[in-house]
């Protein structure tokens, strides 16, 4: 289970974080929504240590990740498998050179099971033979895949996404959202997703957590949050026109 | 004042992330072998054009200067030597190299800061610093000096095709490129060499490491790479010219 507790983080003059506390539901996809620039992947970078709070805790099962020495951080995150906003995929290497870099790095295994394990995986986010493409030859999409491929090849407890679809069309977003949500249930996986494209909140959001004003404002699951009174969340999740029709015909 | 400590400082913290044991030898191993291909071999070109044509020109400007009955032909090959042991070679090539490698360096790993590739090593417990900067550095330190030996080499055959057209023999050339040799000049060189190698790797890796922000900032690292590796080289290369020869 992972849980934040009374997390602060302040830029300079800039408090970007306020005592934020909340407990991810484990086994299932978390979402962390808000609008740009509320402090969503400030928190996640915070939640992984690329950040370091002012204040507070982070329990990855009853450890504290902030209090942490380098050398424990280092095992701790080989248990977290994370998908940046930008697929983060290293740009000289092949595809399959990006996913088998973690497990040449810390899975004692042979060349041929590091390789099996990446076949899997690509085969997992459908993208078979594609081994040997460079991520300059991938569509936007399909780097995404390459990294949740990566992010998984070490068989992650915690799954922590940062924007997985933005620059994503629709039906693109949609297939990533749900492979993140079929990851998640067919792994046990903890999941952490960071979004405002509110298509991934009605898909896949098992819990959310609104963030707004650096402060955790609302907390619930899709359905809450469809009927929720609280303004501010309704201004966010309905901005759209087509969003409050929706919601008027629900 | 604040914000030259401030770099030095961080400068020195990064280094000492540098310098840590490798995860994977073997992986280690191989980065190596990719610096010393992108950082080594392909500046190989460059080197041998440069010295070429500037070892040419050195001569012909010495026998210029020494236009004078009194003045033995062969001094022209012996201060073409000296120049291009002494300074050339190791100096004006390493700035040279500061230009090609250092913007190389600072523009990859900024670059990489800035697609966050540089926090996905972090998050996969991989020391990014040591990863990427210490390849480079070793890549550098062993292979700059070869690249400065060669360039003295092919500076000194540009010199030959230099004095062909000034009218100093070959024989006078040769001779004044082998009097009074001291092979210490050798060693001052090298020594320079690897101080500035370790210089330009580390600070461009410096200024693309620490990049904030977008492809813009990218561009203002890669350029105060450049900038400040040529100026720190400079003034080292004063210190171990007062050190060494003084």
């Amino acid at each position: 289970m992972i849980s934040i507790e009374n997390i602060n983080k302040h830029f300079g003059e800039n408090n970007v974080l306020k005592d934020m506390s909340f407990v991810f539901e484990p086994g299932k996809t978390n979402l962390i929504i808000g609008e740009s620039g509320s402090g969503k992947t400030t928190l996640l970078k915070v939640m992984i240590g690329l950040h370091e709070a002012n204040s507070g805790v982070v329990n990855y099962n009853e450890r504290n990740f902030i209090e942490m020495n380098f050398k424990a951080r280092k095992e701790l995150r080989k248990e977290i498998g994370m998908l940046f906003q930008g697929g983060a995929l290293f740009d000289y290497m092949s595809v399959q050179e990006n996913i088998i870099f973690p497990l040449n790095m810390f899975a004692e295994k042979s060349e041929e099971e590091n390789l099996e394990r990446v076949n899997f995986c690509l085969n997992r986010v459908n993208l078979e033979n594609t081994n040997h493409l460079l991520p300059s030859e991938l569509s936007g999409g399909m780097k995404k895949r390459v990294a949740i491929a990566r992010a998984i090849a070490l068989n992650p407890k915690y799954l922590l996404c940062d924007e997985p679809n933005s620059g994503l069309d629709p039906k693109t977003a949609i297939l990533i959202d749900n492979l993140i949500q079929e990851i998640t249930e067919e792994y046990n996986i903890t999941t952490i997703v960071n979004s405002h494209d509110m298509n991934s909140v009605m898909e896949i959001g098992d819990k959310i957590a609104f963030i707004h004003q650096g402060k955790i404002w609302w907390t619930g699951n899709k359905e809450n949050l469809i009927a929720s009174e609280n303004q501010e969340l309704n201004d966010f999740v309905f901005a759209s026109k087509l969003f409050k029709r929706l919601r008027q015909k629900f | 004042m604040y914000t030259a400590l401030k770099n030095i400082g961080q400068y020195f913290m990064l280094l000492r992330r540098v310098f840590s044991l490798p995860e994977k030898r073997a992986i280690f191993s191989k980065q190596v072998i990719l610096e010393i291909e992108k950082i080594g071999l392909n500046s190989l070109g460059i080197v041998i054009i440069i010295s070429l044509f500037v070892g040419a020109v050195v001569t012909i400007q010495t026998a210029f200067n020494l236009d004078n009955p009194f003045l033995p032909k062969y001094l022209i090959g012996l201060a073409t030597r000296d120049s291009l042991i002494l300074e050339f070679s190791p100096t004006m090539i390493c700035l040279i190299l500061a230009g090609k490698v250092g913007s190389n360096v600072a523009s990859e790993i900024g670059s990489m800061r800035v697609t966050e590739q540089i926090d996905a090593l972090e998050m996969m417990g991989v020391n990014s610093a040591s990863f990427l900067i210490l390849p480079k550095i070793i890549a550098a330190v062993f292979f700059f000096p070869f690249l400065v030996i060669i360039s003295m080499g092919i500076g000194m055959f540009g010199g030959w095709l230099g004095s062909i057209s000034v009218d100093v023999t070959t024989a006078d050339f040769l001779y004044g490129l082998k009097y009074g040799f001291n092979p210490f000049y050798i060693t001052y060189s090298l020594t320079k060499t690897v101080v500035f190698a370790f210089i330009i790797t580390s600070v461009s890796s410096y200024y693309g490491y620490f990049t904030k922000g977008g492809a813009l900032e990218v561009g203002v690292s890669s350029t105060k790479a450049v900038v400040y590796s040529s100026v720190v080289v400079l003034i080292f290369n004063f210190i171990l010219t007062q050190l060494l020869l003084a």
